[in-house]
């Protein structure tokens, strides 16, 4: 049974459709899910992401297709007999139960024996350092607390699979960060396979091992975090995730290990082949971090252009220029500040070479 | 938030809130404190022979006052008036307890049904008050009277036995002027107040709650129980005091709908006041009344209310 060709495929999700009245909120998508796993679903709101969360939790029906857990198709399975659990977006713990209480609920649901249901919620506090709130009301907890509690709520039955809808989106920034880490510790430490829907691109990417990006219910993309910020595989993908330059061009040289695109303020000198023809119209991808200013002219024709400093913000680690070219394109620009004081210090309306090396693209076809 | 609520405080009392929460206060003091005043004063008064004399009389420079415990006494300790205080609430728990079991379930599917129709049932529930309550409760004897529809459809569904088997009929076959009647009449007649409260709060609830329960294994009818039903609480006692304190005092449905066996506490105010002619011992019965009811929903509330200040 668990070979691990089953384990690669411990959720599959098969040619998953759902209508609703016509307009397809789910379309078409198909995925496997290994055991283990902590994976994202990434998109902006009304992308079928949460309509996605749910037809796994079993709130929903799909039109067509399949969702298999484990081996076991979950079709007409309703969401109390199913092996997995979910974490609501802003948690949705009972207000009239303790905290104990609502840890307990599951279990008591599955007849637990009183003394299992006690050793089993004390673990659960534990595991999520609530141990002295047992006796509180949920509306008595910081969102941190409550976020907790939830987390704590929905691995009480220990679940195949655990569901997770917006983990974070009820906390502020500063605690997002610190929670990210601790959810996927304890995730990893119970070893839950676990599916996360998020719109936070920087959620998904500290958080899980794949992300599927999804837009208008299809999936665009689906890989590590690195790969989908390295080959982004549209411009859409590349522009949703993290920040991005994008430039038009065309194919003037295509050679099987280097290919010249020529845009309107510079041509692109791309260290690797791509499945194109010449003259085929393209996007060139060029992330900010990996551009650095120069006032001097370089040597190379190749990647780099000329262009005049119109806005810089200082964030710390990194400044962000914004870098008019000649077309009136704005490149943006990210170097980071490794001395504290530099001399020269680029300034608004200084006059700037801004160059890359040749793998720093990504040529995006379409 | 401070700076309003110290610019609020800064204006008289008389201007802003304190007007809009004096006038109906000031309702209050001058059309229910002043006549239960009045109704006390009484109830402790000797009877004259045809007024009700004064407490207070000054006779040789010396200031008598007389208070008369006699009806207290009376009230409390003759079985006539004990037996009409307990059928008075036991008729009220039941009418709650009947609207509750049908208003319930009636709430529960309006606040669930389709926004767009909500309006629209909520009208429907309001709706008999828009017809005079009297014409409404004699429309019951009209149909429970013998071949009334509905004694028809009783006596044909031979129902009318099992109503003499829970002792709510004295014979087969009638059903008017019995406890049966009675319960029918105040139901239907306090419904809405039970069901208003209970839509309000079940059309609030947050459905979530419903699915988180499901996800974690609980049946729809186990979810109702565990948790629809424990956040409904405060809809639930609401509706309850609405049907039951006025059930209690009940005197136009009983009179109506009611028989020689289901003497409400409302009548007996009725007959001392007016065949007898005592309105000191109606007064006494009157507040009794008053304090059976008063007393334990107010001891009730601070209970409630330390159980939340206790819960925060």
């Amino acid at each position: 049974m668990n070979t691990s060709a089953d384990n690669a495929k411990f959720l599959q999700i098969q040619d998953v459709v759902k209508d609703f009245a016509g307009y397809k909120a789910v379309n078409n998508v198909s995925l496997d899910i290994a055991k283990g796993e902590i994976f994202a679903l990434l998109g902006s709101s009304g992308c079928g992401k949460t309509t996605l969360l749910r037809m796994l939790a079993g709130f929903e029906t799909p039109t067509s297709g399949r969702i298999v857990l484990n081996g076991q198709d979950l079709a007409g399975i309703p969401p109390y007999d199913r092996p997995l659990n979910m974490m609501f977006q802003s948690y949705a713990l009972f207000p009239h139960l303790t905290v104990w209480d609502n840890i307990a609920f599951g279990l008591r649901r599955e007849k637990w024996a009183k003394d299992k249901v006690a050793e089993r919620v004390e673990a659960m506090l534990k595991l999520v350092q609530l141990g002295k709130f047992g006796k509180r009301k949920p509306h008595q907890l910081s969102g941190g607390q409550q976020q907790r509690v939830a987390l704590a709520r929905s691995l009480a039955k220990q679940p195949q699979l655990l569901l997770l809808d917006e983990p974070l989106g009820a906390l502020d920034k500063k605690l997002r960060e610190e929670t990210q880490i601790e959810l996927v510790n304890i995730i990893h430490g119970v070893g839950v396979t676990c599916v996360m829907v998020t719109h936070d691109q920087e959620e998904a990417m500290t958080m899980t091992s794949r992300i599927a990006v999804m837009s208008e219910g299809r999936f665009l993309q689906v890989g590590s975090p690195a790969e989908i910020y390295e080959t982004p595989a549209t411009r859409f993908v590349a522009d949703f995730i993290g920040n991005v330059n994008l430039m038009d061009g065309k194919v003037t040289v295509d050679e099987p290990d280097h290919v010249v695109i020529a845009c309107a303020d510079c041509r692109h000198y791309v260290g690797h082949g791509i499945t194109g023809t010449l003259g085929m119209p393209v996007t060139v991808a060029l992330r900010p971090e990996k551009i650095t200013l120069q006032r001097e002219k370089p040597a190379d024709d190749f990647n780099a252009v000329a262009g005049t400093i119109q806005e810089l913000s200082y964030f710390g680690a990194t400044t962000v220029y914004r870098v008019k070219l000649a077309s009136g394109q704005v490149l943006a620009v990210s170097m980071a500040n490794t001395e504290r004081q530099r001399e020269d210090q680029f300034q608004r309306g200084d006059a700037v070479w801004a160059t890359w090396p040749p793998q720093a693209h990504v040529v995006l076809t379409h | 938030m401070e700076p309003t609520r110290q610019a609020r405080a800064g204006t008289p009392w008389w201007r802003g809130r304190g007007l809009v929460i004096g006038v109906p206060y000031g309702w209050l003091l001058l059309f229910f404190l002043a006549p239960f005043l009045i109704v006390a004063k009484y109830s402790v008064s000797e009877m004259g022979d045809i007024r009700v004399e004064d407490l207070f009389t000054w006779a040789d420079g010396a200031l008598k006052v007389a208070v008369k415990f006699a009806n207290y006494v009376l009230v409390t300790t003759d079985g006539l008036y004990r037996n009409a205080y307990l059928a008075s609430l036991k008729y009220a728990l039941v009418t709650t307890l009947c609207c509750l079991f049908i208003g319930y379930p009636f709430a529960y599917f309006m606040a669930r049904a389709k926004a767009s129709l909500q309006p629209t049932l909520l009208m429907l529930v309001m709706l008999p008050f828009w017809t005079s309550f009297l014409l409404r409760v004699y429309a019951w004897k009209g149909l429970l009277d013998d071949g009334g529809w509905v004694a028809n459809a009783i006596i044909g569904l031979h129902l009318d036995k099992a109503l003499l088997a829970m002792g709510l009929i004295e014979t087969p076959g009638q059903l008017m002027h019995t406890t049966f009647s009675l319960l029918i009449g105040m139901t239907y007649t306090y419904l809405p107040f039970m069901i208003l409260p209970l839509y309000a709060n079940l059309s609030k609830m947050d459905l979530r709650l419903l699915e988180a329960a499901s996800d974690l294994g609980a049946t729809p009818w186990v979810a109702f129980w565990r948790v629809t039903v424990p956040l409904s609480k405060a809809g639930i006692i609401a509706g309850s005091m609405l049907v039951f304190i006025p059930c209690v005092g009940e005197y136009v449905t009983p009179e109506l709908l009611g028989g020689p066996s289901t003497l409400m506490i409302g009548r007996v105010i009725w007959d001392e006041n007016f065949s007898n002619n005592d309105p000191p011992v109606a007064s006494a019965i009157a507040v009794v009344l008053v304090l059976l009811i008063v007393v334990p929903l107010a001891l009730f509330n601070r209970y409630q209310t330390q159980a939340e200040e206790a819960a925060k």
